[in-house]
Parts: structure tokens; C-alpha cells; sequence
């Protein structure tokens, strides 16, 4: 649809040569950046050649930090300060930490997500995050030596909309424009399905360091549809580790207390489970404070310690098969991702289970960055017309709390989106005048069972009868998965919205804030910053709309293409100027000016579509 | 085709309860292929916002087409038979008193097996009322029996969601 722009000759050149548009995942243990190079997805290499960084961070006392190889050979001796498997923490409270107790951290408790604290002060885990990212982009932009134009970054597929929006701040942190958030089983899907020619439904088991998804994908033509997912975002490689390092602790008698040993003896049980991939048994050995830790284990003693972890997945995959009313027999091919899923025992499980062998021709570590730098490549326009479509889901139940603590589930899990639904609410008491509007994300029947995402008020309802007023609640979810709530009462035409930011919500001084502290991205003022966003936001709304006065221009109507021709000359005056807020008023003004237009040429795009394709049949 | 067509209009297909799966799912995937935001991500706000309108309206439409009951809910509310399921909970007493014993057969069920049973039991029932439901609408053209079955039949869905949720709980 989106149509080929050519500049004039001796013009500005097409904005579209400098689309620098990459694809990241920022995983628990460890994060990628790729993007597509001469038609090709590369993971981009560091200067050492490395393609993979450590999600690692550490924190210095003189100020300062260590990211990636750097900061993990230090988190040992300083495990205080060095924060690794940080994206467990996202969006979470103190509370929702499981085995918070073994972890080395001095943990503090926050409205909204927990923090940390560290030689460098209080960091957020959205810091944190944003330390990694901006170090990715730097390589990106190293790599191309120029500036990125966005990125594609991956979350899990049950990521829900606090560490969603956590992933999204953290990028805006580190001066990312996210040109989408997809899921990582989805971007697998995409590295694979389009180097496969696959068609088909195909199931995506997701094992990484810290999260588990599974998601069940329908390939149609370049289509790729998502029809079920679920998963456990406190899942992964590490509570094999851990279930590891307590057993080996159990059975030597031996006692962890401090944070050295603490995670001493997670990074040698992890080493272990690795040998445990290729040889049948292993030593698991560590000093520790209280005697030296050597334990033998056997591959087949480390399948039934950790046992009841894959059961976990496997309820998990049953559930989701539930959900999509299909059967396992109905699989047409099982992709699978992450790291962990190089323990042999899981490829077993998972082979036994769907009665196929899983494909692994594609490095487990790499394919989730591959498939999300396909994704950034098309969004940013580069891809011409190689049409790729990704239909996604959201992955928990969103809702709204009712009278007695309970849950009206408003959108159900695995709908499509965008995705927009709306229900009406009365009032409780005679004369009400406000309502409160409590939003929720889960399964369970109880609030108090659910993620509790966002509080609200509307106020100035007229008094009126208990049960007379008519309030219309409305989700409005976008293609990120990420939820706006609004509410309205019908009567009196009262209204209030949220955009659903998680209570921890940044604002914009925090970020400033952030920057001027000597963010690791902050060597740009951030004024320059907003201006060059605004003239590149101008640019490329002049340069659409003029694609689109040429193609459909016969649809308007000769004082509204005069009216449209005015609002894109003020913008064309303001462009060079300086103030970014100017640039930005004139922009929305277009905007505001050609949203008609731009329903028209839907329209007409629609009619097309169906009536070219009826007689060939889809 | 505009925003506000209906949702058959919209998908350009017949405005019957009998439905082609098939054609429906690649009408929805060529209508997403035309509407869907990220086709729109280069191009200013203005497109990303109709962008999102129209996938949202398709996405809306598709869910209540592929939806049985929905499909039918949605015929009926199209041909002037109000649906008005909270108001008008009238049902015939032999409805009734199976839904009774469904709730008991659910309560003293303690067992997988047993609430599987059932659900098998609630799954036939509904695929057989459902049956009766196209007819009534494709042949009879009967929109006001017709809504009358939709309501009997959303007091079926719901128990059949509690099944399935005492089944997840049963199962973990």
C-alpha cells in the first residue's frame, strides 16, 4: 500500500536511503541488535567480533558503568552493583520477586516497580534496561556510522502492559524511536517462516534465560497470524540454575549468606547445566565462605531435578492449544527459541509431546533479533514490496473491577489487535456523582488476583437515581499491545481518559532528569534531539502527503485540495526554523487537516482490495 | 464500504447466518493486508490514525462474524429483533430446569473426568440449538424466535465458560 516515493532530480535526497532501522531484543541474559543489510538479517557484531552483550550492568563507585562482557567478568566480586537478568524486574513490584531472598541485590520498594540500590544510587530496572539499549544503539549506529531511524524491540509474549510500557520507556530513555514492540515468539516466527517458504500453523516454544512463551502462529502468504499465545513471565533458564544450586547446596550441606556466594554459585551451576548439554554428567564446584562446594551431577539427575520446570511449560503449552480449539495433531512444524531450549531434555519433552522433532536449524540465541530486524526493515519502508503482515495478540484478559472486588473481563486474551471495546456501567448509590474505574490484566475472577494496571476517577455525573446513568467504558489497545482507557457518561457527556502508564509512569522531567545525570546517552542536548525528531516527523508527513496528493489527489474536491496545499506550505515555512514546538504544531495541524483525505483514500484502497481479489478468490 | 457499513458489507459477503469459514478468515487477512497500521508506518499521523480506526472496526467485525452466536445476535439486532439479554430473561421452564441440573451436575462433579463429562454433554447441546438457530434465521426468516434462542443460548456460553474454567482449575 504504502507507495514508492522518488525525489526530484538534484532534490533533497529520499529520506528512505537513510532509514537506518534495526531490530532488538533485549533479553534476560542476554540482548542482540540486528538489522538487514544487502537483503540479508544480520546480528550486528561488537568491535571484538561478539555479536552477543551480556544484559549485564555495573554500577561504579566513582561514577560510571560497565555494560555487557565487562560488567559480567566483575559480578563475582561485585554482585551488589552489577545488575544482570534485569528484565525479570521490569514492571514489577518488590513483592512479585520471586526468590528475591537468593538474589544479591539491596532491593527497594517503590510505588509501582521495584529499584535497586547501588554504589551509583537508586537505579529503576527502566534504567537499567536503558543502559543496555543505548549501548545496542551505539553499535547500530557504529556499524552504519549514522543515526538510527527506530527499532523493532521484542518482549515476551506474555509481557504484560506495566513491563510493556517499562520496555517502551526504557528505549525512549536511551533516545530509541520504537517503531514497534512485537512478541518473540512472532519475530521467530518471522526469521523462520520467511527462510523456511513456510505455511501452516507452526508452534513457537520460547525458553530463555528468565521468560517462557509459547504461541501458536498461522502463516498465510506473507501473513502471519498469531492465534494463540500464553507463557510465564518468571520462567526461564535461571530457575534451572537455581534449582540446581540449591540441590547441589542440599546435598554438600553447605550454606550461601552472603551476596558473593549467592552468586558464586549460580554462575557455576549455570556453567554446569551448559556442560550437562554435551556430557553426561558434570561438576558443579564453587569456593564459597562457608568450605569449598564440588558436587557431582549426572545429566539424568539434573533432568529430574528440574522436572517439574518443564511440566510448567507444557501446562502451559496445553492451555494454550485449549485456547485456540486446535489440537497438537493439527501442528504443522514446532520452532524453538532461546537458549535454554539447547538442554536436550527440553527438546525431548517438547518433541515427545507434539510427536515431531522440534526445528533448530536457526541459532536459538539470534533468530528472535533476526526476525525483529525483518519487522523494523518494513516499518521504516525500506522493504518495497515485499509485503509482510503481523497479526497479533494480547496475551492476558483486560478488565475492569466490579462491585465485590470481582473482575469484568472487558477484552478477552489472544485478541487481535488493534483491537477497541467498550461497555456501559451504572451507578451503585442514588446521587452518585463520581465513579471510580479500577483497570485490571488477567485471568482470575478476583481482583486482588489480578495486575492491577491503572485508577481512575470520573467526576461531575449528575446526580442522579442509583442505576440511571449510563457510563460507557472504553479499551482502546494498539498494535503494540499497549491500552488507553477512557470513560464517558451518555447523559451528560462527562468525560475522562487515562493512557494506561503503570503507576511508576516516567514523566518527561524524570527522563530530563535521567539525561543530565550523565546518562549514558546524554551526550546530545536534549533540545537538539527534539528538533531533529520534529524536522525528520515534518519531512516525512510533507513528503506522504504529497505521494498521496499525486496518486489520489482526484478524490478532493478543488477547495480542499487548496486547504491541504495552505496547511503543507506552513509547514514547509517552519521546517528550517528552530523551534521544535512550531515545526510540531504545523505537523498535527497537516495532520488534523488531511485525516479526511486519508479516510477517503481507506476507502478507495478497501474497494480496490476486494474487488480485485474476489475474482481470483483469496 | 465505509467505516460505518455493516459487518457483512464490510467483508463483502452474504448476510446469512451460514457462513464459509475459510473465505471469511482470507477476506479478513486481505482487509487487515489494506488497513493494518504498520502498513501506514512511514506515512504521517493522520493515515496511522484512520489506519488504526479501520483495523480496529475490522478486527470488531471479524470476531463477531467468526462468532456463532454472536454472528446470529448481531443478524438478529440487524432485522429489528432486540437482543436485550438483561431485560428480557423470560425462558421457558423446561430450559430451565436442565440449566438447574446442569449447575448441580457441575457442583457435585469432583473429578476431571466428570466435569469433562458434562462439558461433552453442554458442547452436543450446543451445537444442536445452534443448528436450529441458522435455520431459524437462513429459512424460517424468523428474526424474533430467533433472538429468543440467542438468549437461551448466552445462559448455555456461560456455562460453558464455567466449565472450562473449573476445568483449568481441576487441571493444575
Amino acid at each position: 500500500m504504502a507507495l514508492l516515493q522518488i525525489s526530484e532530480p538534484g532534490g533533497a535526497p529520499d529520506p528512505h536511503q537513510r532509514r537506518i532501522a534495526v531490530g532488538i531484543d533485549l533479553g534476560t541474559t542476554h540482548s542482540l541488535v540486528a538489522a538487514v543489510r544487502h537483503s540479508v538479517a544480520e546480528c550486528l557484531p561488537d568491535e571484538q567480533g561478539r555479536v552477543i552483550l551480556p544484559s549485564a550492568v555495573r554500577y561504579l563507585a566513582e561514577g560510571g558503568r560497565q555494560i555487557g562482557h565487562a560488567a559480567l567478568a566483575e559480578a563475582a566480586i561485585d554482585p551488589r552493583n552489577t545488575i544482570v537478568s534485569v528484565k525479570r524486574f521490569m514492571g514489577r513490584g518488590l513483592a512479585d520477586i520471586a526468590g528475591r531472598d537468593k538474589l544479591p541485590y539491596d532491593f527497594v520498594a517503590a510505588p509501582g516497580m521495584v529499584q535497586i540500590n547501588t554504589v551509583a544510587g537508586v537505579k529503576s530496572p527502566v534504567e537499567v534496561s536503558a543502559e543496555i539499549l543505548a549501548a545496542l544503539r551505539q553499535r547500530a549506529e557504529d556499524s552504519f556510522d549514522d543515526d538510527l531511524f527506530g527499532a523493532v524491540i521484542t518482549v515476551p509474549a506474555y509481557f504484560d502492559d506495566a513491563q510493556r510500557q517499562a520496555t517502551k520507556d526504557a528505549a525512549q530513555l536511551a533516545g530509541i524511536n520504537v517503531l514497534r514492540l512485537i512478541s518473540e515468539p512472532t519475530a521467530a516466527a518471522i526469521a523462520y517462516g520467511l527462510e523456511n517458504g513456510s505455511e501452516g500453523l507452526y508452534a513457537v516454544y520460547d525458553l530463555g534465560g528468565g521468560t517462557f512463551d509459547i504461541s501458536l502462529l498461522r502463516l498465510t502468504q506473507g501473513v502471519f497470524e498469531v492465534v494463540a499465545t500464553g507463557g510465564d513471565s518468571s520462567l526461564g533458564g535461571d530457575d534451572f540454575d537455581a534449582s540446581l544450586a540449591e540441590w547441589a547446596l542440599l546435598e554438600a550441606g553447605l550454606d550461601v549468606a552472603t551476596p558473593q556466594d549467592k552468586r558464586a554459585v549460580l554462575v557455576a551451576a549455570r556453567a554446569t547445566k551448559e556442560k550437562l548439554s554435551s556430557a553426561d554428567h558434570a561438576t558443579l564446584a564453587c569456593p564459597l565462605a562457608s568450605g569449598e562446594l564440588s558436587v557431582r551431577v549426572t545429566r539424568d539427575q539434573f533432568v529430574s531435578i528440574t522436572q517439574a520446570l518443564v511440566a510448567r511449560t507444557l501446562a502451559v503449552v496445553k492451555r494454550v492449544l485449549r485456547d485456540a480449539k486446535t489440537d497438537k495433531a493439527d501442528v504443522n512444524g514446532i520452532v524453538m527459541v532461546g537458549g535454554s531450549t539447547r538442554m536436550p531434555m527440553i527438546q525431548s519433552a517438547v518433541g515427545e509431546f507434539f510427536g515431531q522433532t522440534p526445528l533448530t536449524n536457526l541459532n536459538p540465541d539470534e533468530v528472535v533479533a533476526l526476525g525483529a530486524a525483518i519487522q523494523a526493515h518494513a516499518l521504516a519502508g525500506n522493504a518495497g514490496g515485499d509485503e509482510l503482515l503481523l497479526l497479533d495478540v494480547i496475551a492476558l484478559s483486560l478488565g475492569l473491577e466490579t462491585m465485590g472486588g470481582l473482575v469484568e473481563r472487558i477484552i478477552p486474551r489472544n485478541s487481535t489487535i488493534p483491537t477497541a471495546r467498550a461497555q456501559d456501567f451504572t451507578t451503585f448509590k442514588d446521587g452518585q456523582i463520581a465513579m471510580a474505574i479500577h483497570v485490571v490484566q488477567g485471568e482470575r475472577e478476583l481482583v486482588s488476583d489480578c495486575r492491577s494496571l491503572a485508577r481512575f476517577e470520573l467526576r461531575g455525573i449528575p446526580p442522579m437515581v442509583a442505576g440511571a446513568a449510563r457510563i460507557r467504558v472504553s479499551f482502546q489497545v494498539d498494535a503494540d499491545g499497549l491500552l488507553n482507557v477512557s470513560a464517558r457518561e451518555e447523559g451528560s457527556g462527562v468525560e475522562a481518559a487515562i493512557s494506561v502508564k503503570p503507576s511508576y509512569g516516567l514523566q518527561d522531567e524524570d527522563i530530563a532528569r535521567m539525561l543530565k545525570e550523565g546518562f549514558a546517552t546524554a551526550e546530545e542536548d536534549m533540545r537538539a534531539r527534539s528538533l531533529r525528531e520534529s524536522v525528520v516527523e515534518a519531512e516525512r508527513m510533507l513528503l506522504a502527503t504529497r505521494s498521496a496528493l499525486s496518486a489520489d489527489g482526484d478524490l478532493l474536491s478543488v477547495e480542499e485540495r487548496a486547504d491541504i496545499e495552505r496547511l503543507m506550505l506552513e509547514a514547509e515555512a517552519v521546517r528550517a526554523g528552530t523551534d521544535h514546538h512550531l515545526i510540531d504544531a504545523k505537523v498535527e495541524a497537516l495532520a488534523k487537516g488531511t485525516e479526511a483525505f486519508a479516510a477517503e483514500r481507506m476507502n478507495r484502497g478497501i474497494r480496490q482490495a476486494l474487488s480485485g481479489r474476489r475474482v481470483e478468490e483469496v | 464500504m465505509k467505516l460505518d457499513s455493516d459487518d457483512f458489507e464490510l467483508f463483502g459477503i452474504p448476510r446469512l447466518h451460514t457462513l464459509d469459514r475459510a473465505a471469511l478468515d482470507a477476506r479478513w487477512r486481505v482487509l487487515q493486508g489494506e488497513v493494518h497500521p504498520d502498513r501506514f508506518a512511514v506515512e504521517g499521523a493522520a493515515a496511522q490514525r484512520v489506519a488504526m480506526q479501520w483495523a480496529v472496526r475490522v478486527n470488531e467485525a471479524y470476531q463477531r462474524l467468526k462468532d456463532p452466536l454472536k454472528r446470529a445476535a448481531y443478524l438478529c439486532e440487524l432485522a429489528g429483533a432486540r437482543i436485550d439479554a438483561e431485560n428480557n430473561t423470560a425462558m421457558p421452564t423446561t430450559f430451565l430446569m436442565q440449566q438447574m441440573e446442569w449447575r448441580e451436575a457441575l457442583d457435585d462433579a469432583d473429578s476431571s473426568e466428570q466435569v469433562q463429562a458434562l462439558a461433552d454433554e453442554v458442547a452436543s447441546h450446543r451445537r444442536d440449538a445452534l443448528k436450529r438457530l441458522q435455520s431459524t434465521l437462513d429459512d424460517a426468516h424468523d428474526p424474533a424466535a430467533a433472538a429468543q434462542q440467542v438468549r437461551a443460548l448466552m445462559f448455555v456460553e456461560r456455562f460453558a465458560s464455567d466449565l472450562d474454567q473449573r476445568l483449568e482449575a481441576l487441571g493444575q
